[in-house]
């Protein structure tokens, strides 16, 4: 391997379960000193209700709390370690500004069953960030309650339940597409709903005669992402709405590629009653290796009154948490959501303002294209033609080596890149989803498409070398097989 | 554009390679028809300095930066953060990387759920736990449905003690299901009557929901509630709101407890009005794969040296679907990973002397409360109380408010019934002097003094 490329080894540190570490007597923690009378819990408590000790608890001193975490750490790799090209989790770069201003002591301090008056300031981001949702969308009402977008789903699903059986039958069946997200039907049987899989056609694509043969009076809605896991924009949109309406269903459209679309089109314009946002995707906030995200939703006027409670309205000057709305499907967690994520997205919005959102997604747009013309020569592309934010190629030139997309994926580690998403949507066997995000510099863009097309090489004169792969990262090839048949899910004392 | 490094220049050769002319040309990839003809309506962007300074009267606003000394907990609770644990938050390698799909370059975020796993068995004194669920309220909704799967009945008991915002969200999740949900009393000293509990539980009930210490701060008697439960063959799902009394209780796990859930915000979260937390999710491992959520186990490499991966995820909905066990899948990792820092930090000794601390100015609010209004409830308490106070509640708390103090949250908003009580909390961030004051002032404003106020 060449010397430029991103991955190179450096000094891994070796670090033991932290149960493993420190010794008896060892301090990590300061409490302020008893300025009452101690009371033992023996004294108010029934003896046999108190615990003998928190077996199994580390006992160490700050220090080695620190080394413990930073050695961790360095066993990762993120957004800013470099390119993430993990396709539909849209890894963009995570504003550092937005860090500082989500730890504000005023925001950090804020206990949320505090009185409405003092509280003025933070209902007014929640109230300015519904408003903006909602015109990046073109929906009418938003709310940022849910705490993921598969919450948003949930809460997007139940209004569309809630609505329906306002209207006499909440209907049993919703129509998800073969490229969804798993996540779709989980929601959607999460909801009572039978799941009616629509298969999408040669381009990738939902045509509105595969909508129409499925739907009849029993479905309640059709979800839909656009643009769809293959980074195709759903073309026959209008034409699906116009299907499903007609038949006294609703369309729900799952957010997460809306990374494609700030500023070009609006999912409300195409028709679509319900549309979740992860703010963790379109809107820069951190993943932070797995959550916390935020799954706002936003909806047709039709639909506001089903919206979960508290919704904030104004009154005169004054914001209030309205909880007195009969027909809400309630709440979906507790609070009013993941507040110190929808300050970051606000952040961000900010930031970029109009102009700037709209450059986002053209970029994102510019980048994908460009690796999907950089790759097409080398790799499998199922669907030629021009993408969206993403796009989808295939290991099938690589297989008549023995080499899978899997194999691709860990090769790609030791040239110093995250792998892009493989074997998802299922519709392509052995996909490689590719999203590399408006983030990215062209130089490194054009290193990621070298390293693709120096690893289709590898796969034809050494394909050892790939399907041996990662060679640089602390550990090699993990045994799932044995991690699933022998569940070790904890350290034992 | 700061965040997008792509220029002019850039545009251009890469747009030649990819047949376009102009960046806005990518657009024609969207039908005509749809594509917007005028910008978004937004305000004009913000500088990085214009930006912090918009943020921070927004912070402030309502009280202009004043620290309030408050009594709130409720579910959410100002426990003290140390330093460290927001130092390891903000390692990029932690805070930007997405769910660990790919291990070998994922091994930090693995181990670390690997520890949090079982630091919340060890807590809890239960077998298996998860990589964490959005808050304590959904992470209840969870396990009533999976307490659902596992005894095919369809009713569920929830004691009128449990947090009013579990029981909602509960009511949300399970409403499309055809489930019933029915609510137990609580008695006159704070606590689950376990005599309604006896005559209403049957064979159709697949589990009861209790609270430890419940949402008065009051203990439960868990051992007997499980007791009854399982005389039924009805599972027990203890909910915990306020995790730090587990390092005084014993553990849910070792009474009989089927599934601790609860909310570990207390454990190195701040407030941050009210989000995000982290719920949290333990069980047996006989029921290991019903349960939602993702789970980390330990394995080997190929060369035999410990690694950890994503397990047991033929659960999860990516590949089973519709069949799933949850639709989740985003979790709360990072605030997992907080609640991992701050009980390493305080670790065995710590922590306990931490709940003690509580408790020791629990009482003594409670002493001093009690001297100008009445507490309601007489069971055994941890760090939260009710008061009762006579007189214009919310008048009164109008003036507290304006002398710079929440007394707590008024409980009527909860229940009907409870129009002059207040849910006190007291943790170690709260000195005497505040407690002190709190009881004068109220004193005061009800025209009553207590002893010590009038010794003053």
């Amino acid at each position: 391997m060449k010397e430029e490329w991103p991955g190179e080894c450096g000094l891994v540190l070796n670090e033991p379960l932290i149960f493993e570490r420190g010794a008896r007597g060892r301090k990590g923690y300061s409490l302020p000193s008893l300025d009452v009378e101690r009371v033992s819990p023996k004294k108010v408590w029934p003896e046999k209700w108190i615990r003998k000790d928190l077996d199994g608890f580390p006992e160490m001193s700050e220090v080695e709390v620190v080394r413990h975490f930073t050695h961790l750490s360095q066993w990762n790799y993120g957004v800013d370690s470099g390119f993430y090209p993990l396709g539909s989790c849209t890894m963009k770069y995570n504003p550092k500004v937005n860090e500082e201003v989500a730890r504000l002591p005023g925001f950090v301090a804020a206990h949320p069953y505090r009185p409405e008056e003092i509280s003025q300031g933070a209902l007014g981001l929640m109230s300015d960030l519904e408003r903006f949702l909602a015109e990046i969308s073109g929906l009418d009402r938003v709310t940022l309650q849910p705490s993921a977008g598969a919450q948003g789903e949930l809460t997007g699903m139940l209004m569309i339940r809630a609505y329906l059986a306002d209207r006499g039958n909440p209907r049993g069946k919703v129509l998800v597409p073969d490229t969804a997200h798993g996540t779709n039907p989980a929601s959607s049987a999460l909801c009572g709903y039978q799941v009616v899989q629509v298969k999408s056609n040669e381009r990738g694509v939902l045509s509105p005669q595969a909508v129409e043969e499925k739907m009849d009076e029993e479905v309640a809605a059709l979800m839909v992402t656009n643009p769809n896991t293959l980074g195709l924009f759903e073309e026959n949109i209008c034409q699906l709405v116009e299907i499903v309406h007609q038949k006294g269903g609703l369309v729900y459209c799952d957010g997460a590629n809306l990374n494609a679309l700030l500023g070009l089109a609006k999912i409300g314009e195409m028709g679509v009653d319900v549309l979740h946002f992860n703010l963790h995707k379109t809107f820069s906030t951190p993943h932070g290796g797995g959550g916390p995200g935020a799954g706002p939703v936003g909806v047709k006027a039709h639909l506001a009154d089903y919206l979960p409670v508290p919704a904030i309205v104004r009154d005169g000057e004054r914001l209030r948490l309205d909880y007195d709305r009969p027909k809400s499907i309630g709440q979906v967690r507790s609070f009013y959501g993941n507040f110190a994520v929808l300050v970051r997205a606000y952040a961000y919005i900010l930031s970029l303002g109009a102009e700037g959102l709209k450059r986002a997604s053209l970029v994102a747009l510019l980048n994908a294209n460009y690796i999907r013309a950089g790759l097409k020569d080398r790799y499998y592309l199922p669907y030629d033609v021009p993408c969206m934010h993403e796009c989808v190629f295939s290991d099938r030139l690589q297989n008549k080596y023995g080499v899978t997309a899997l194999d691709i994926a860990k090769r790609l580690m030791d040239y110093g890149f995250h792998p892009p998403t493989i074997y998802f949507p299922l519709v392509v066997h052995g996909a490689l989803m590719i999203e590399p995000t408006e983030s990215e510099a062209k130089e490194t863009l054009d290193q990621f498409i070298e390293a693709m097309v120096q690893i289709a090489r590898e796969a034809e004169t050494e394909p050892g070398l790939v399907r041996e792969a990662p060679h640089k990262t602390k550990v090699s090839r993990l045994d799932e097989v044995l991690a699933n048949r022998k569940p070790k899910l904890r350290w034992k004392p | 554009m700061r965040y997008i490094p792509n220029a002019q220049d850039d545009w251009e050769a890469m747009l030649r390679a990819i047949g376009f002319e102009q960046l806005e040309d990518l657009a024609t990839v969207l039908p005509e028809s749809l594509r917007l003809k005028k910008p978004l309506d937004l305000p004009l962007p913000l500088s990085e300095m214009e930006l912090v300074e918009h943020l921070r009267l927004l912070s402030e606003q309502g009280t202009g930066g004043k620290r309030m000394v408050s009594f709130l907990g409720a579910g959410a609770y100002d426990h003290f953060i140390p330093a460290v644990v927001d130092h390891v938050l903000r390692r990029p390698e932690f805070y930007t990387a997405y769910t660990p799909y790919q291990p070998e370059i994922s091994q930090g975020t693995l181990q670390a759920i690997f520890e949090f796993q079982t630091l919340i068995c060890q807590l809890t004194g239960m077998e298996v736990a998860n990589a964490s669920m959005y808050d304590g309220a959904s992470a209840v909704a969870e396990a009533v449905l999976m307490a659902q799967r596992i005894k095919g009945r369809k009713r569920c008991l929830l004691s009128r003690a449990v947090h009013p915002e579990y029981r909602r969200v509960t009511s949300t999740y399970t409403h499309p299901l055809d489930m019933r949900l029915s609510e137990i009393p609580f008695t006159g000293e704070g606590i689950t009557d376990l005599e309604v509990l006896k005559r209403v539980l049957n064979e159709d009930t697949s589990a009861v929901v209790i609270q430890q210490p419940n949402f008065f701060g009051c203990l439960e008697d868990l051992e007997e509630v499980t007791r009854i439960a399982h005389a039924r063959n009805a599972l027990i799902i203890v909910a915990v709101a306020e995790p730090l009394s587990l390092a005084l209780l014993q553990p849910p796990g070792h009474l009989g407890a089927d599934i601790v859930v609860g909310e570990g915000q207390s454990f190195g979260n701040a407030l941050n009005f009210g989000g995000p937390y982290v719920g949290f999710f333990a069980s047996r491992e006989n029921f290991l794969r019903s349960m939602p959520g993702r789970l980390v186990g330990e394995t080997v490499d190929q060369k035999g040296r410990r690694g950890f991966v994503l397990a047991i995820s033929t659960r999860e909905q990516h590949i089973r679907r519709e069949k799933a066990t949850s639709n989740i899948c985003t979790n709360q990792a990072l605030c997992a990973l907080a609640v991992l820092v701050y009980l390493s930090t305080m670790g065995k000794q710590g922590l306990r002397e931490l709940a003690e601390i509580n408790l020791s100015k629990c009482e003594y609010a409670k002493m001093r409360l009690a001297e100008i209004t009445r507490l309601r409830f007489s069971a055994p308490t941890f760090n939260e109380f009710v008061i009762t106070v006579e007189g214009d509640l919310q008048g009164i708390l109008r003036k507290l408010l304006h002398e710079g103090l929440i007394a707590g949250l008024a409980l009527g908003r909860f229940y009907p019934e409870m129009k002059k009580e207040v849910l006190v909390c007291v943790t170690e961030k709260h000195s005497r002097e505040e407690v002190d004051r709190l009881a004068e002032v109220l004193g005061k404003i009800c025209g009553r003094q207590g002893e010590r106020g009038m010794a003053r």
